[in-house]
């Protein structure tokens, strides 16, 4: 798969990487920054037209939206301190189709609040609309909390979820290929429209699905969306090996990301795919100066205007499980403990899950701050979502080039800050960097997503060839001939699709 | 109000329903009708265009969550008709940004799907398209596509496509539910709620977020939603009505009824239990259009559209009926039927193209300059909004405190 490098040579003899890059378009926490005077709507079109725009501009591989299905609170009240609303998923990357060619569309789609029949159909929909670029991050959610909102209600209990997200994710697999594509023939002389006529039949009998008819969406342009999975869970990481095409991971520091890239592709074997089927794609923030002391300085204005002394105590309440109000974000941490008991302080949000031992935490924060002498806002701002990337664009590229070469990732999904110019001067400064050491395209060689990340078209239902050839093959360590096996297929499948 | 019973002079509202090749089940057969390019991009943009430079209000998007069927109630396997179709919602949104005027109107079925996304997902259609959404609302008894979501069945419904009268009924009182949600939804927001106030460090000032705490029979939602307020404040609701419990439907829930009047009794008839039940539902203040549906086979002269529809009918193998009057002629026999129709007290029509490649450009190029001769046509946009298009003023929030 690797492509003529156009820049300067690597190391002689190893294949340069190819690394894949998407743009995130700020979401609902702090990480985005409201208050700066560049910052726009995050829910006009417009916003979404200019960062998808720019990210295709820059030969980015995909555009990533978030979802949340309830508005966050903490306290009994809706929270209000950090970016509050967003559009509907779906009808904003359909939209995205009409002003973007190649860029794919990566939408994150619950699979609790969700039924598979019609979620495939948006997603085989999407398909069709965008030309092949569509992508479902799927995600899973068990809070009563959210499912207040909807008609099935929040009844999923909480180990049930991954469960329930696997067979969600295999049902409208089934659905997806249900349809092999080769069944419209439309002949206007003959009156023949479909060659079958049992064409989207299927039926899933399981623990959560009993459902059984007719698809009704024929075959998209990728055959399934691209599919994106994020748990960090033991069970997350199986079901990304097992199922998912990529991982939008959240370890950006290199040894964490070595581990966890190893740990993730070690795991693919056991299901039959090769290292090259699942990608791992972590979020990564960035602060761009001209040079690196000047990317230091504007890195910590950016995260003292993502931490203001109330977001300081609200986030040190996820933590404590406590009302902090009272406290001084200038001042010291407090004394008392957190309260351990069933977490009520903050809901509508996956952070407070970070912290599975809070006194722990909370022991080894107290320590820092007094070591460092820190303010509750200063350990929060030192604490909490450190930038990944900050420095001169040949500094960011060269650190995105080498966490790639390494293999602590195969590229990033970008979060910038700023809503919607965020990703401008990435665009225009550090992707020429990376394209001139011949690391990223100069211009999209394919037209899907799956093109752009590597990934060959699924057939049809168990894809029982390919299922077969790369078991064989990765059994047997040939990982090359697997490659090139891998190549050739694609090869001869778009061959089909073109004709 | 424009929406009030009106006198024969007023203008005309315009609709098209775009449905797969077209009404007749044989339409993908005729020349220009692009069969293989359905499931593109590409062929929606062009019908909506076309309807566009016809200056119509709005076109409406057929949809189901299921194969398209010959049978009332269940699955066929034909294999000689259209089958297949993209979600309508995300056909609208990928239209939006193609087109400046026109409204957009998906069809949305309140049986299967969930009113929180619906809501978010027409508000956002809303976003998109800059004030220029609605949706369709409508039920489905169909036990086979019950079955594609497993959670509920149907019984009672027999293969001879009978729907029991108290389960249209009660999947019709689910529809406005359903449509209270979404539109309690859409005002959960109220328009100032993001202040960004850099001074107190709020984005929103929470007392203008509104918790909706629907209860109903079949559900309950919580709210707020996680969209802000849509341009239009409430999209436009429509809803297809044959009968007493559908007329309640739009008399309770929508701001157009489509109704199927097959000559000028059957519209006034139709008129009056629509306004009635507007009333009944404390709505008699609320303008609501009632527009006639018809299929239309257009041409040139009206021996030409005889043959063309005879041609279809043989290519189908059998004569095609429809719930609405099917008028087969020329674009001024047409604007005479709908002159006379519209005295009956209907303010539009939504015309169903017969072959969306043909019928689509009779109405633009055919029926529009023909009602503009006669004054009863728009000569140009007039309004950014379909409420706007449609004279219906943008609502005030339920939930914002009146000074």
């Amino acid at each position: 798969m690797s492509k003529p490098t156009t820049g300067k040579p690597v190391t002689p003899g190893k294949p340069v990487k190819q690394i894949h890059l998407a743009a995130h378009f700020p979401g609902v926490n702090n990480t985005t920054v409201w208050s700066d005077p560049r910052a726009g709507s995050h829910i006009e079109f417009s916003s979404f037209v200019h960062f998808a725009r720019t990210a295709e501009r820059a030969k980015f591989d995909f555009l990533f939206l978030a979802e949340g299905l309830r508005l966050r609170e903490q306290g009994g009240e809706i929270y209000d301190l950090d970016v509050v609303g967003r559009p509907d998923t779906f009808t904003v990357l359909a939209a995205l189709a009409a002003v973007t060619d190649r860029i794919g569309l990566t939408g994150t789609i619950n699979s609790t609040f969700n039924e598979p029949y019609e979620v495939a159909r948006q997603f085989a929909s999407l398909d069709h609309l965008s030309g092949g670029r569509s992508a479902w991050n799927v995600v899973t959610s068990w809070d009563a909390f959210t499912g207040e909102n909807f008609r099935r209600g929040g009844f999923l209990p909480r180990e049930e979820r991954y469960s329930r997200a696997r067979e969600f994710l295999s049902t409208a697999n089934e659905l997806f290929d249900s349809w092999t594509g080769d069944e419209l023939v439309a002949d206007q002389a003959t009156g023949v429209f479909l060659r079958d006529a049992r064409a989207g039949a299927f039926r899933h009998t399981g623990r959560h699905f009993d459902i059984a008819g007719r698809f009704d969406v024929p075959r998209g342009p990728q055959g399934r969306p691209v599919i994106f999975q994020a748990g960090d869970s033991d069970e997350g990481r199986e079901f990304a090996a097992a199922d998912a095409d990529a991982i939008f991971s959240r370890h950006s520091t290199l040894d964490a990301g070595r581990e966890f890239y190893a740990d993730v592709k070690r795991r693919l074997a056991h299901y039959g795919r090769t290292h090259d089927q699942l990608l791992i794609l972590p979020a990564a923030t960035f602060v761009l100066g001209d040079t690196d002391a000047e990317a230091r300085e504007l890195a910590h204005e950016v995260r003292r205007q993502q931490v203001s002394g109330q977001t300081a105590i609200r986030y040190l309440e996820h933590v404590w499980n406590r009302d902090l109000s009272s406290y001084d974000p200038d001042g010291p941490l407090p004394d008392v403990d957190p309260d351990t008991t069933e977490h009520t302080i903050a809901r509508g949000r996956a952070s407070v899950r970070m912290f599975r031992d809070p006194l722990a935490t909370a022991r080894e924060w107290r320590e820092y701050a007094e070591a460092h002498k820190l303010s509750i806002r200063e350990l929060i701002i030192e604490k909490t979502g450190r930038q990944s990337f900050v420095g001169s664009p040949a500094t960011i590229a060269d650190s995105i080039d080498a966490f790639v070469q390494a293999d602590a990732a195969d590229g990033f999904i970008l979060v910038p800050h700023i809503t919607p110019g965020g990703l401008d001067g990435f665009a225009d400064t550090v992707v020429p960097l990376l394209q001139e050491r011949g690391v990223f395209r100069t211009e999209y060689e394919g037209t899907t997503l799956r093109d752009h990340l590597g990934l060959y078209h699924p057939r049809t239902a168990a894809d029982p060839e390919r299922r077969a050839d790369a078991e064989r093959l990765a059994d047997a360590g040939q990982r090359a001939d697997a490659e090139r096996l891998a190549d050739a297929r694609a090869r001869s499948l778009d061959g089909r699709a073109a004709s | 109000m424009s929406a009030s019973p009106s006198a024969s002079a007023s203008p005309l509202h315009l609709a098209v329903a775009l449905d797969g090749a077209g009404w007749h089940p044989a339409a993908w057969r005729e020349p220009g009708a692009r069969p293989n390019a359905l499931f593109t991009a590409a062929y929606w943009a062009g019908l909506v265009a076309e309807a566009e430079r016809g200056l119509l209000d709005f076109v409406t998007f057929e949809d189901g969550l299921s194969l398209q069927s010959s049978h009332p109630t269940a699955a066929d396997e034909r294999t000689d008709q259209v089958r297949g179709r993209l979600d309508a919602v995300l056909v609208a949104a990928r239209i939006a940004p193609l087109t400046r005027h026109i409204g957009l109107v998906p069809t949305v079925v309140a049986t299967h799907t969930e009113p929180f996304h619906i809501s978010k997902a027409v508000a956002t259609l809303d976003y998109v398209s800059s004030g220029r959404a609605g949706l369709r609302v409508r039920v489905s008894a169909r036990p086979h596509e019950a079955a594609h979501f497993g959670r509920r069945t149907f019984p009672g419904v027999g293969e001879g496509g009978v729907i029991p009268p108290e389960l249209a009924a009660d999947l019709l009182d689910e529809a406005a539910d359903h449509v209270e949600v979404v539109r309690r939804l859409w005002d959960s927001w109220e328009d100032d709620a993001e202040i960004r106030d850099a001074a107190t460090g709020r984005f929103v000032d929470r007392d203008k977020l509104h918790y909706i705490d629907f209860e109903g029979a079949r559900f309950s939602v919580k709210g707020p939603s996680i969209t802000p307020r849509p341009p239009q404040g409430q999209p436009v609701v429509a809803a297809l009505a044959h009968g007493p419990a559908a007329y309640r439907l739009v008399g309770r829930s929508a701001d157009v009824g489509f109704v199927t009047p097959h000559d000028t009794a059957g519209a006034e008839a139709a008129v009056e239990a629509v306004h009635a039940e507007r009333t009944a539902a404390g709505r008699a203040d609320d303008p609501v259009h009632v527009f006639g549906d018809l299929v239309v086979f257009l041409d040139d002269d009206a021996a030409t559209a005889a043959a063309r529809r005879e041609r279809l009918d043989d290519l189908a193998g059998t004569a095609y009926a429809s719930d609405a009057r099917i008028f087969t002629g020329t674009a001024v026999q047409l604007a005479d039927l709908l002159e006379e129709l519209s005295a009956a007290g209907l303010s539009g029509f939504r015309l169903r193209p017969a072959v969306a490649g043909h019928d689509l450009e009779g109405i633009t190029r055919g029926l529009v300059p023909e009602l503009q001769r006669r004054g009863l046509f728009r000569s140009a946009y007039e309004a950014d909004t379909l409420r706007g298009l449609l004279g219906l003023a943008r609502p005030a929030n339920r939930y914002a405190a009146t000074a």
